[in-house]
């Protein structure tokens, strides 16, 4: 891995993405946390291999509804669909059902989350953080799922970290192990929660790199981050939300260059302050 | 009649002492393990039961907390007989003991759940672990961290309690010494000697407790988990202060 640092220098894509069919289709969502409401009908649509970048203020509902995708979160209006799922329900009779918990986990496994604090297993080895769920949920073969995760540790620039026990890795190496546990469940989306928030400055440009690299094969990733360098440099469009509404959507080039909405200028003027 | 050492040191290794202390041991051990289970039960009821199992849980608690075991002990031997319910003393103690263990467990376990990150059930529910995997995988085997000092503390009380048993004829260290005290009168020195068998009992339990803590510790030990970055760090200002 280069120690260039894409944020400065974005490297562009290497090669133009496909894009395909509709994996993620989100249709008039709505979601409140008691009085406070923080989706407001928000509808998007993401294409297989398509790289899209959700930006805006904390609070503007960005986080909530990538937590929503993955049912961390349960809506209470809209439907999403992601991987070919029904996200959380289940049609009868033209009416919505909840899912139990264990439906839900089933859809799960087919999409991978990274969130902003890491969240790795601490209690077991780097390794074991990445084959737990293939062994034990998937009921994977073990020499099978564990040659596999060392491939991914190879993939994240890890390979000599396998028995390391989270605590004994940085941030940035934490995230990047964070990644390959999501990737070793082989979802068809990644979603990615501010990966790089809670990281060092010098450690931010090791974790994009992974994502880049990700993105150059082909996964379909929905990434909230205020990384705009990594906006610039990997995404198909991106999107900024403001007080749980969509107001600006936009391929990389028209989005920094001439946005429409004025939150958009305004954000882009805090953000590229700093 | 003075303190005479020749009792003292017979007592010591008397085969009833040593049965008695080996029923402690036993009796202890079963308790807890039992009550462990009622505690994580309970425990669980009252996170994650609906208003019934909760109620049900909150209730178990109040009761088996709030009363004596001795009381415990007492009505569940020679008590419960009038309602038909005939338990022997070695059934009605591990009852007894464990269910007023199971109580106190119970809100070890709860505070033990609650004191994992909540980070850690959104990443094991987003690599498609169900409630029970969660649990089992994640939860549970981090709060095992911060359970197991109190639940040592816990044993330690349980190894001096079942000396209460005593009272239902459970022929542990504390009735065995008591018997010994009736044949030759000579009270200071078995109870001395029970004394002694408790203090050696807890004091081998705590070599035990130091071994499990560390086992269950390693993971997150301070020892050796300096992070690269604090390593730096610290070489810095090293390199510093011997600059200056």
């Amino acid at each position: 891995m280069t120690q260039q640092d894409p944020t400065t220098q974005p490297k562009g894509r290497t090669w133009a993405r496909t894009i395909g069919e509709p994996i993620v289709i989100i249709d008039k969502v709505h979601k409140a946390f008691g009085e406070n409401h923080v989706l407001k009908n928000v509808s998007m649509t993401v294409g297989k291999s398509e790289v899209v970048v959700v930006c805006g203020r904390s609070g503007s509902g960005k986080s909530t509804l990538l937590r929503c995708i993955d049912q961390l979160e349960t809506i209470d209006e809209g439907t999403i669909h992601a991987a070919g799922h029904l996200m959380g329900f289940r049609e009868k009779n033209g009416k919505r059902v909840a899912l139990k918990d264990s439906e839900i986990a089933l859809q799960q496994r087919d999409l991978g989350m990274v969130f902003q604090n890491f969240n790795l297993f601490p209690h077991v080895s780097v390794i074991d953080n990445v084959t737990m769920a293939p062994i034990r949920i998937l009921k994977r073969d073990k020499t099978e799922a564990l040659d596999e995760a060392r491939t991914l540790l190879q993939r994240v620039g890890l390979p000599d970290k396998e028995n390391a026990y989270p605590r004994q890795l940085s941030g940035g190496q934490q995230q990047r192990v964070a990644i390959a546990r999501a990737l070793a469940m082989k979802p068809k989306v990644m979603l990615f929660d501010e990966p790089t928030s809670a990281l060092d400055p010098e450690m931010i440009s090791e974790v994009l790199e992974v994502m880049i690299d990700l993105s150059n094969q082909g996964m379909t990733m929905i990434v909230v981050t205020h990384e705009m360098g990594f906006a610039r440099a990997a995404a198909d469009r991106v999107i900024l939300m403001h007080d749980g509404r969509i107001v600006e959507e936009a391929p990389p080039e028209k989005f920094f260059t001439n946005p429409e909405s004025e939150h958009t200028s305004l954000f882009l003027s805090k953000i590229l302050q700093h | 009649m003075n303190w005479d050492w020749n009792f003292f040191f017979g007592y010591l290794t008397n085969g009833l002492m040593l049965q008695g202390a080996w029923t402690t041991i036993w009796l202890s051990v079963t308790s807890m393990i039992l009550g462990l289970g009622l505690g994580v039960s309970a425990g669980m009821m009252k996170m994650y039961g609906n208003r019934a199992l909760r109620w049900i849980a909150e209730f178990y608690i109040w009761l088996f907390r709030g009363t004596p075991v001795l009381i415990q002990l007492i009505i569940i031997y020679t008590g419960l007989p009038q309602l038909g319910i005939r338990l022997s003393v070695v059934e009605s103690a591990i009852i007894g003991l464990a269910l007023n263990e199971g109580a106190y467990l119970a809100e070890v376990i709860r505070s033990g759940i609650m004191s994992v990150d909540k980070g850690q059930t959104d990443a094991s529910r987003a690599v498609g672990m169900t409630w029970r995997q969660r649990m089992w995988m994640v939860i549970l085997p981090q709060a095992t961290r911060t359970i197991i000092p109190p639940l040592g503390n816990q044993f330690n009380g349980m190894l001096k309690t079942t000396s209460l048993a005593s009272v239902i004829s459970m022929e542990e260290l504390m009735r065995n010494a008591q018997m010994l005290a009736q044949i030759e009168f000579r009270v200071l020195e078995a109870y001395t000697v029970a004394a002694v068998w408790y203090l050696v009992l807890v004091s081998i339990w705590g070599l035990i407790q130091v071994r499990i803590e560390a086992h269950y510790e390693k993971p997150f030990g301070p020892a050796a988990a300096v992070s690269p970055d604090a390593k730096k760090d610290i070489e810095k200002i090293l390199r510093n202060s011997g600059q200056a």
